[in-house]
């Protein structure tokens, strides 16, 4: 039933994405320092924030499915590390781009917040390499959700550990050591990061009732014709 | 480094939200790919059942 509220939420995504975006090109002030380019601030910031959180939402369903082994929690954490990579692979990108406007380098291997995202990154890539390693599908379910819960732990250390190293050039958002941001560009930013939210939570649920889907149908098809294709057969995805 | 003009910025601001958009659309097309595959699913089930309920009707006293 993951189908349920789709349609309503993909709209206030929609119309919450567009209000952000609106108003960080008409409305919200230029940032004094770097002038045009920080508008991709409203993107990248909302971006990685909700990566991060999407990791960590992977943890704590990995860690439901070890108390409970049921396969829904493993496919819940499946969906959120799969939507959270894809998302981080949008933050490298765009951090990058950010970083040749403002620094005139695309990467820097000296800052300490775009190499631990990159590990963040890299550690989570392994996730599906694993998943496709182990055949049997509790044994795979069960070494999977061990890595959610241990890589989830990992994501909001690494993150404070970073934010309490000294940095030279990557900006804080959020923090009190440059100051606070002014009330647009703050309330711009909220709203940015709702949205990009709001569109996690969509894509989530709109994997989560495909794969739904898709299970119920190989249900049927094994039910009603003993169809031998319908046995699930070897994949990253979890089978319900 | 000093604050770019807004020509050049432009250029790299649009960038990087065509990347967010073309993740999004990528995402967006695979999932439609996914669902086609699940329709097509569903309408060879639709017909297999539907040929077999045929079977059975034409003959009645062999039922699987």
């Amino acid at each position: 039933m993951h189908g349920k509220g789709l349609r309503t939420l993909a709209l206030l995504t929609a119309l919450t994405l567009t209000a952000a975006y609106a108003l960080v090109f008409f409305w919200t002030p230029n940032e004094a320092d770097q002038g045009f380019v920080q508008k991709i601030f409203y993107l990248h910031v909302p971006m990685a924030i909700v990566a991060l959180c999407g990791f960590v939402a992977g943890g704590v369903a990995g860690l439901m499915y070890l108390r409970t082994r049921d396969g829904k929690w493993d496919l819940r954490a499946y969906v959120a590390i799969h939507l959270s990579q894809i998302l981080a692979c949008g933050v490298l990108i765009t951090g990058a781009i950010w970083a040749k406007a403002s620094w005139g380098h695309w990467w820097l291997w000296d800052e300490p917040m775009l190499v631990s995202f990159l590990i963040v990154f890299l550690l989570y890539a392994t996730y599906q390499v694993l998943r496709f390693s182990i055949e049997d599908r509790e044994r795979q379910a069960r070494y999977a959700s061990v890595f959610a819960v241990v890589a989830g732990a990992f994501v909001p250390i690494n993150f404070a550990v970073v934010r309490m190293a000294q940095s030279y050039v990557h900006p804080r958002t959020l923090g009190t050591t440059t100051g606070g941001m002014p009330g647009e560009m703050m309330l711009t930013f909220l709203i940015a990061l709702v949205g990009m939210a709001l569109l996690f939570v969509t894509l989530w649920k709109y994997e989560m009732a495909s794969k739904s889907a898709g299970a119920q149908v190989r249900a049927l098809r094994l039910r009603l014709l003993g169809d031998d294709d319908a046995l699930p057969r070897r994949s990253a995805a979890p089978m319900l | 480094m000093p604050a770019l003009p807004l020509d050049e910025a432009g250029k790299y601001v649009a960038a990087a939200y065509l990347v967010f958009l073309a993740l999004l659309l990528i995402y967006v097309a695979i999932m439609s790919g996914r669902l086609s595959r699940l329709e097509r699913d569903l309408t060879e089930l639709n017909r297999e059942l539907t040929e077999r309920d045929e079977q059975r009707a034409r003959d009645p006293e062999h039922v699987a």
